[in-house]
């Protein structure tokens, strides 16, 4: 049995890195924010750039970074006069019985006051931070993120399957995986509905995805045409297409569909495979998952990517051998070994599960190394979701 | 170097190449545990990342990668035979479970 090593927070969940959070509300407080955050070792600012207005999803992923276990403590830093309040973000991180804190810039007297008060309380959490122990935890209180961004020919035939090797030992030893991008799932509901636990699960599987059909088809967009590039470069069917995306989830049964919505934000209620609803675009993609929970994320890129994100470590893994040579900064894994037969699919996903581990053990990947902190909140517009029916 | 085509899932009956295959080369076929399970001549081009079948497929069988169906035969397929869009068609794809007898 696979143990790891992380720091316990009151309630129950474990950390795999202590970050100090500051949480601006509005984006009218982020550049303070930023100051106040490079003055103190471990704190990271982010914000959301859906303006002021209170929307649940807005709230509802803010407050998860929040929760989420790899942040040790928040400050939450508000202008003053925006509709989501400092005191409506940290009302719903409070119940996790990690320190937060609240300032108001209109309040303090201007952004220099508030800087002071804010540094020192920043201060004195990075002072406790440190004298925390990490403790030994099963694989049960890890939640694996998986995404994938600037795919090629390589993601569906070597880095995508070798992370769901990696996905489904990490099941098999009692850890939790979320799986995102409905887009890339058109196609195969009838596929990911006959994995799902129950029926229930299953219509929401179909729910999920034809409405992501619905919008593209409000857009003109056909998504189960395929065009003559896909044919060209090897997929065959639609099937074919969105099973390569999938893939990277593994194959073990779909406990449920997180729902991401102005009603719902949901968090895995146990171990297993789940999907969440939520956008293709990644960054705001991996966001959504890590605020439902995840403490690590694994990121397939067949063309490269840079990508980091705030509070989670991203293990970045391509395909494409050529990619890799390229791009070695930037790419954690090269499963392009697979192509030339130099290593077998299930060896990589062997290694690819073994760095979680090891980047759980508090081993930096290569963007949080160069401090890459990518943090996008994306929300639906409400209307065009009226106009579909949706909501 | 022997060209290689990777089989992504044992249930599969497609692999896919890793390079570009001539008229008359020989294709290991290389299963998720590194084991070369075939080594089919091939005899036809087969581009970079298409499909080849690694079992005589007949008309009408199911095309499967990743373990799952991604479409079905429309003309017999021999084992090391290009597998696309000209002898495979897209599965009647189902939009509601109850179609499937899913739901």
């Amino acid at each position: 049995m696979t143990q790891l090593m992380g720091y316990r927070r009151f309630d129950g969940s474990v950390g795999v890195r202590n970050h100090l959070l500051v949480l601006a509300p509005i984006d009218c407080s982020y550049e303070p924010a930023k100051k106040i955050a490079a003055q103190v070792d471990g704190a990271i600012a982010v914000t959301q750039y859906h303006g002021c207005g209170k929307d649940p999803v807005l709230v509802h992923n803010l407050v998860g970074t929040g929760l989420n276990p790899n942040v040790a403590a928040i400050l939450v830093l508000g202008l003053g006069c925006e509709t989501l309040t400092v005191d409506t973000v940290a009302d719903g991180i409070r119940p996790s019985g990690k320190p937060v804190e609240t300032l108001v810039i209109q309040q303090e007297g201007g952004t220099l006051k508030t800087q002071e008060k804010a540094v020192r309380i920043l201060q004195r959490w990075a002072q406790e931070v440190a004298q925390l122990k990490p403790e030994p935890f099963p694989l049960s209180k890890l939640t694996l993120a998986v995404e994938c961004g600037g795919s090629d020919a390589t993601s569906g035939l070597a880095a995508n399957p070798a992370v769901g090797v990696a996905c489904d030992r990490l099941i098999d030893e009692g850890g939790t995986v979320i799986f995102s991008e409905p887009q890339e799932m058109i196609g195969t509901q009838h596929i990911l509905a006959r994995r799902a636990a129950n029926n229930r699960v299953a219509s929401d599987i179909y729910t999920m995805i034809d409405q992501d059909e619905e919008r593209l088809k409000a857009i003109g967009v056909d998504s189960r045409w395929m065009s003559a590039g896909n044919i060209g470069g090897g997929l065959t069917t639609i099937e074919e297409k969105s099973l390569g995306a999938i893939r990277k989830g593994g194959t073990r049964p779909i406990q449920g569909v997180l729902q991401n919505n102005w009603d719902r934000f949901d968090r895995p209620d146990g171990p297993g495979l789940w999907l969440q609803d939520g956008t293709g675009w990644d960054v705001p993609s991996v966001t959504h998952m890590v605020a439902a929970g995840a403490q690590i994320v694994c990121f397939t890129s067949g063309q490269g990517s840079t990508t980091g994100h705030a509070i989670a470590p991203v293990i970045k893994i391509t395909g494409n051998p050529v990619t890799y040579k390229q791009m070695e900064d930037n790419m954690d894994i090269n499963a392009g070994t697979i192509l030339d037969g130099s290593e077998s699919l299930n060896s990589v996903g062997q290694r690819i599960y073994e760095t979680i581990i090891d980047t759980a053990n508090g081993k930096k990947t290569k963007a949080e190394a160069l401090e890459y902190r990518d943090y996008i909140v994306f929300c639906r517009s409400r209307a065009a979701e009226h106009l579909l029916g949706h909501c | 170097m022997v060209k290689k085509a990777i089989q992504i899932d044992e249930k599969d009956n497609v692999a896919t190449t890793t390079e570009e295959v001539d008229t008359g080369e020989q294709v290991e076929v290389i299963s998720p545990d590194g084991k070369v399970i075939l080594r089919p001549k091939v005899t036809e081009p087969i581009p970079f990342g298409h499909k080849l079948a690694i079992k005589p497929i007949k008309n009408g069988d199911n095309i499967v990668k990743y373990g799952e169906v991604i479409g079905v035969s429309t003309q017999p397929i021999k084992a090391g035979a290009w597998v696309n869009t000209h002898n495979v068609g897209s599965a009647r794809m189902p939009t509601k479970g109850k179609e499937e007898g899913i739901l």
